[in-house]
């Protein structure tokens, strides 16, 4: 180690991987249907592309992305349930990784929810 | 980047009930169903909750499941790290509720708890260093090597009120600023990891889990004293602490964050592992310092004073594993911060390791000044099978117990001297009322007398009189006259001998005879021992009331001591009676009793 500077480079790059193992009431809970329905309309890649990009972008202290079992919604997966504490629950339906990151950036990051992928949008008889 | 970590425990505990095939069963079986880049297995140190181990837990969401077993696998990978369906029956019992499930930190054991030395100890892989920097490891070097002089290092630690987790309780940095304060051409930092009392297992946790922590503190002693090069003496009955130690130093190394010119400050730092071979008097510090110059483990007396004349003769700091594993948190965070823990004279937190007659045995790590019955009822969950309460053993075979009627005393350095036990390395032992205080003193006291280096007559011999007088107790064959003579040698020994090793050897009898005297009495003037585990005091018998005639006992009984026939009460001859108490777990009639 030359400098502290490298230090704080290694801190900073082991953070978003370490601090999920932190528990906390605070954390928002990202969570991705991956029952057999969901796995089979492809949930793994919207999975894994929602931890990547969480941790990439410095998240893991206040979101943990996780996966769930089946909602009963199975012609909707890839379903995946945003929940912030104290808010109402934001239900996004047929994900892929795209709108995966698009997510991620507007409403994990920037606060507001896309509406155009929510349950609430599509038009359930 | 992972999307999740299964951290699975790599402690002793643990690793001797099997988390080792549990960890290579659970890596096969992940690669197995194509989530090896998804999902890391990673080593942890110990969580605490050793008794339910081996211990698995799942992040993010941090699922305990606990007793887990190589057969349990596949299932796990299947439904928990596949599908994300938690498998119920794995759970830890205190985290399930009517409401789901519950976060490990609400559970009655981690709820009172306030970790500090073992923040890291189950949660990092103390293999990999920069884990260790990921959850703030080595900034404090940094930070006192770049912005503060030594002399502002000792007046933090002074100001943090941080005493010896050894079990002397003297002030850290008053130690460190009596070494800094010697001028010499050369000076030492030590690191006492000789933990020898029979129950405690703080010490070796914490290298286990955290062994960079240690390695930290050192190096910052070492540039507030002005020592260049560091020692820790650790058991070589510890391998997989030795193991750790070894890669961490290595690691450490590798990152220039031990040897020339740290951070490019200039300053130097080594540090060298001696193993030692297990004798209980190695813990004592100047015996420590003999052994590490390579000779036989004795104690010298004091002054001079390590501070003064230590290793190879020059000024010297020891301190202990959990002491050190709390001074980066304190450069860090601020003296105030440490010291708005804990109680006037006795700062932050203290880990325990619980043992004995106890639900939860394992470690925990509470703010001083809980008391004792929090610890035991609620973060201990009580006592198993309905037992009452008896007495806490604490300070191992230094130590002495703390009874029913102290229940409620706040933990603290100067509560538990009052009550003539102490804080000791922070082994804590639980007894019930089938437990003999006679028999709790004999088994201490023949530890000393194993472990007594002999150099000291009045420890030498007066611990081995004293062992035999307490055998004629347990016997039934002593007199009070022998009573007042065990006493007496209590003080003798205590006065005459050099080192804490024989000071405080006669401390489980002093204690056990103040709060326990009528026990003692018990044995010799009624010949009976109250708690029944004296077995030359017992006898068993049977019951021809409630025998069946069942023959189970008689075909059990290793000495052919039971007579009778089928259907009728039998009888036992107590004269070929060895007292081992099969036939009392054989009967299926509750009929055999021990007087």
């Amino acid at each position: 180690m030359k400098s502290l500077e490298e230090l704080r480079a290694i801190r900073e790059k082991m953070q978003n991987q370490v601090s999920m193992r932190a528990e906390d009431h605070t954390h928002t809970r990202v969570v991705v249907g991956m029952a057999t329905c969901g796995i089979a309309s492809g949930a793994r890649p919207v999975l894994n592309a929602l931890s990547t990009l969480v941790q990439e972008k410095g998240l893991t202290n206040k979101v943990a992305v996780t996966q769930t079992g089946c909602i009963g919604l199975c012609q909707y997966e890839p379903i995946v349930e945003v929940m912030e504490p104290g808010k109402p629950k934001v239900t996004y339906i047929k994900m892929n990784a795209e709108k995966a990151a698009e997510v991620v950036e507007r409403h994990l990051i920037g606060g507001h929810i896309v509406e155009a992928y929510t349950l609430n949008s599509a038009d359930i008889k | 980047m992972y999307r999740s970590h299964v951290l699975v425990c790599g402690g002793t505990g643990c690793t001797s009930s099997g988390s080792q095939k549990i960890m290579e069963a659970l890596k096969e079986e992940i690669a197995k169903a194509g989530l090896d880049q998804e999902v890391s297995v990673v080593q942890t140190g110990c969580h605490g909750l050793c008794a339910l181990g081996p211990i698995m837990i799942i992040y993010p969401d941090a699922t305990f499941y606990s007793m887990v077993k190589v057969e349990d696998i596949p299932e796990i990978v299947q439904e928990h790290l596949l599908k994300g369906r938690v498998v119920t029956r794995l759970l830890y019992q205190e985290t399930v509720t009517p409401a789901g499930v519950k976060a490990l930190i609400d559970t009655d054991f981690y709820k009172k708890q306030h970790r500090i030395a073992l923040r890291n100890c189950g949660i990092i892989n103390p293999e990999v260093i920069e884990e260790y920097i990921g959850t703030g490891g080595y900034q404090a070097l940094g930070k006192v090597l770049t912005e503060m002089t030594p002399d502002e290092v000792i007046q933090c630690l002074l100001d943090s009120g941080l005493r010896g987790r050894g079990g002397g309780g003297f002030p850290t940095g008053l130690k460190w600023k009596l070494a800094k304060g010697n001028a010499a051409d050369q000076k030492y930092v030590c690191c006492n990891a000789d933990e020898g009392d029979p129950g405690a297992f703080m010490d070796r946790s914490i290298l286990e889990g955290d062994p960079h922590a240690v390695l930290e503190a050192m190096a910052i002693a070492g540039y507030a004293i002005g020592a260049n090069q560091g020692y820790i003496y650790v058991r070589a009955e510890y391998p997989i602490a030795v193991q750790r130690l070894k890669i961490a130093i290595q690691q450490a190394h590798e990152q220039e964050l031990l040897g020339k010119d740290i951070f490019g400050t200039g300053f130097d730092f080594d540090i060298d592992l001696r193993l030692g071979a297990g004798a209980f008097v190695c813990g004592e510090e100047t015996a420590l310092m003999t052994s590490i110059e390579g000779n036989r483990g004795e104690p010298r007396p004091r002054p001079p004073f390590p501070a003064q004349k230590g290793l190879f003769g020059k000024p010297t700091i020891l301190n202990n594993v959990e002491t050190y594993a709390n001074i980066p948190q304190i450069i860090l965070n601020g003296p105030e911060w440490f010291a708005s823990m804990g109680t006037e004279k006795s700062k932050g937190t203290k880990v325990f390791a619980l043992g004995g007659k106890i639900h939860n045995t394992g470690l925990v790590e509470i703010p001083m000044g809980t008391t004792l019955r929090e610890v035991i009822e609620e973060i201990g969950g009580g006592i198993p099978n309905g037992k009452k309460f008896k007495a806490a053993q604490t300070g191992g075979p230094s130590g002495g117990c703390i009874p029913a009627e102290h229940f409620d005393i706040p933990i603290d350095y100067d509560n538990l001297i009052s009550i003539g036990s102490m804080m000791g390395s922070g082994g804590l032992i639980v007894m019930d009322e089938d437990d003999c205080m006679v028999d709790i003193a004999k088994f201490f006291l023949e530890f000393t007398v194993e472990e007594s280096c002999g150099k000291c007559t009045a420890c030498r011999i007066g611990t081995k009189r004293m062992v035999e007088i307490l055998e004629k107790i347990t016997k039934g064959k002593a007199t009070m006259e022998d009573l007042d003579k065990l006493e007496e040698l209590c003080y003798y020994v205590k006065d005459n001998s050099a080192c804490a090793l024989g000071q405080t050897a006669p401390n489980p009898v002093l204690s056990t005879l103040r709060y326990f005297r009528d026990e003692y009495e018990a044995h010799i003037k009624e010949k009976r021992c109250p708690a029944g585990v004296c077995k030359a005091l017992l006898s068993y018998h049977i019951d021809p009331d409630k025998c069946k005639g069942c023959t189970l006992c008689a075909r059990n009984c290793p000495a052919g001591a039971i007579m009778g026939s089928v259907k009728n009460p039998h009888v036992i001859d107590t004269d070929k009676c060895l007292k081992c108490g099969v036939c009392m777990e054989k009967c299926k009639f509750g009929a055999i009793y021990k007087q």
